[in-house]
């Protein structure tokens, strides 16, 4: 019998994995739905450029019902909710979706209204996101007219998409002041939530160092609880206070609405607990997810999705025949770190080995570690063709598999947390 | 890893004071755990905080977030800030006798 596919979400890990499903059953033995609630497809890693004119939101755009092969259903609706206990999706429009199989992949939902003041008045005059493409775009102008004062960027609290992401941005205005020759006139503060630069120890040591050397202000253990927008103050729920001339911000984070709409499918914070190895869901065995909108303890990055959709793919295949899981996804993560001009630096880790010094894919390189270089920057840049033409489409990237390679790592340390 | 003796019951400890085996704990080192952390006297409602940690830390195998904390045991987090000054989350998690909270990644 023909089995039903519904894949929630035709963001990355959607897209991908609805495109490998499709090459892999024919139009016979599956149909393959999926459902989104618009039809642009934001290339996420690009906003990052945006506020300081690097990129257009129009040039990360594209079609989401584009990145679709033929032979995909593409439904566009909000979710309404998930029936796990009746193999049914509910759409906003009214439609009802039966699945034998379902695929989890709304990502996560930022959540400003959570801050008390952060979305009041001053919200994008003031106190702006650069996680949204309008968020990015307002920002942008209002960069290109300050001309001096308090900046503070800001992480309120984590789980966050692309947890580098805060670091980049302090980075990137390090060099945009430079290169607007204001860079004297602006006090540069970087505030998280965090005890220290990054999560893991050896990155947060080197990225705290490189902070220091472009004179950023490193506040830490800053659990952000209140904003006022107007008179300029984010304000710590220890009783901290920060002034800001302009605040950039990095809103709490949640699942999707649907999620926490639906009996026995999230947490607390509308996340999907899921099997770190299999990506099968606690809810239902036939309930699978995959990127942002796991619990998973690894970064809720691009690349983490691409990697989970090795062995997602496989286990969906398996899951439809009967077989036994495969349990290999080892939380391996990969993320780019722009540094400012022109350089950038990369991380590679999973559950168990932390970002470590040394070279990738392997010994020889070609690129370093934990190491600001050139060629890395290329790397990040180059990434967005990379993303729209092989990721999405569900195309091996040649020399990066799932599973972290160990070779090219210089272990410094024996622990791991 | 360190053995450290609290209330006198000696129990292993990391390096910043958290217990590494949660069987070790009992409600005289967690009082001892609050006054040496600055919380000077143990309420109900700190009590319901730490009973909650250590459930979700036994149960899961993690502890909660600061978020998730003030979502699921009813606790407002100013109030957590309030009764656990600095970090709600790892003051509640050293006091309740669980590993320190890894945070996310
Ligand atoms: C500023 C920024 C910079 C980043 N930089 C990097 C980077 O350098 N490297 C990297 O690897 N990653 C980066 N990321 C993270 C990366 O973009 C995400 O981790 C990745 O897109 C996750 O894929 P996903 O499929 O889980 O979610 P998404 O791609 O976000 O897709 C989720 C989809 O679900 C849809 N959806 C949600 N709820 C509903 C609903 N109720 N009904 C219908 N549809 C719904 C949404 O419209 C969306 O299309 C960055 C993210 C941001 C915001």
């Amino acid at each position: 019998m023909k089995k039903q596919i519904v894949i929630l979400g035709g963001g990355t890990g959607g897209t991908m994995t609805a495109n490998r499903l499709r090459r892999h059953f024919d139009a016979d033995e599956a149909e393959i739905h999926v459902v989104d609630r618009d039809d642009r497809h934001v290339y996420q890693p690009g906003l990052l450029f945006v506020p300081f004119g690097l990129a257009q939101v129009d040039e990360i755009v594209r079609p989401r019902h584009r990145q679709l092969r033929s032979g995909i259903d593409f439904h566009e609706s909000e979710v309404e909710s998930v029936w796990i206990e009746r193999d049914e999706v509910l759409l906003e429009d009214g439609t009802v979706l039966p699945y034998d199989l379902l695929v989890i992949a709304t990502g996560a939902r930022l959540q400003p209204e959570e801050t008390e003041g952060l979305t009041g008045p001053g919200w994008n005059e003031r106190a702006f996101t650069f996680y949204t493409p309008d968020g990015a775009d307002l920002l942008q102008r209002a960069l290109e007219s300050f001309d001096g004062g308090r900046v503070v960027v800001n992480l309120i609290d984590m789980p966050i998409k692309c947890p580098v992401a805060p670091l980049e941005f302090a980075f990137l205005a390090d060099a945009y002041f430079h290169e607007r020759k204001i860079r004297n006139r602006v006090e540069l503060i970087f505030a998280t939530s965090l005890d220290g630069a990054f999560t893991k120890p050896v990155a947060s040591k080197h990225l705290a160092g490189l902070l220091t050397e472009k004179d950023i202000e490193l506040v830490t253990e800053f659990n952000a609880g209140e904003v006022d927008g107007v008179g300029g103050k984010l304000s710590s729920y220890d009783g901290r206070d920060l002034d800001f001339d302009l605040l950039v911000t990095v809103p709490l984070h949640g699942g999707a609405a649907y999620v926490e709409r639906s009996p026995g499918l999230g947490d607390a914070l509308g996340f999907v607990p899921t099997d770190k190895s299999t990506l099968q869901t606690l809810a239902q065995p036939n309930v699978f997810a995959l990127g942002d909108a796991t619990d998973l303890p690894t970064s809720k990055a691009g690349s983490v999705t691409h990697f989970e959709g090795d062995v997602l793919t496989e286990n969906i295949v398996r899951f439809l025949e009967g077989r036994e899981l495969d349990s290999s996804y080892d939380g391996h993560a990969n993320c780019f770190i722009e540094t400012g001009f022109h350089k950038a630096l990369l991380i590679d880790f999973n559950y168990e080995t932390e970002p470590l010094p040394g070279r990738f894919p392997s010994a020889v390189g070609p690129l370093p570690l934990l190491r600001e270089s050139r060629l890395n920057h290329l790397g990040k840049l180059m990434f967005q063709w990379v993303y729209w033409h092989m990721l999405l489409p569900g195309r091996e990237i040649p020399g990066i598999g799932p599973a972290m390679p160990q070779a090219g790592k210089k272990h410094l340390t024996t622990t791991t947390t | 890893m360190t053995a450290l003796l609290i209330a006198e019951t000696s129990v292993d400890v990391d390096a910043e004071g958290f217990l590494t085996n949660p069987d070790q704990w009992n409600e005289q080192i967690a009082e001892e755990i609050a006054r040496e952390s600055g919380v000077p006297a143990l309420t109900d409602r700190h009590w319901l905080v730490i009973r909650y940690m250590r459930d979700r830390y036994l149960a899961t195998g993690t502890a909660p977030s600061i978020r998730s904390l003030g979502k699921e045991s009813g606790v407002p987090i100013k109030e957590l800030y309030a009764l656990f000054p600095k970090g709600p989350a790892k003051l509640a998690a050293k006091i309740g006798g669980i590993p320190k909270p890894r945070g996310c990644i």
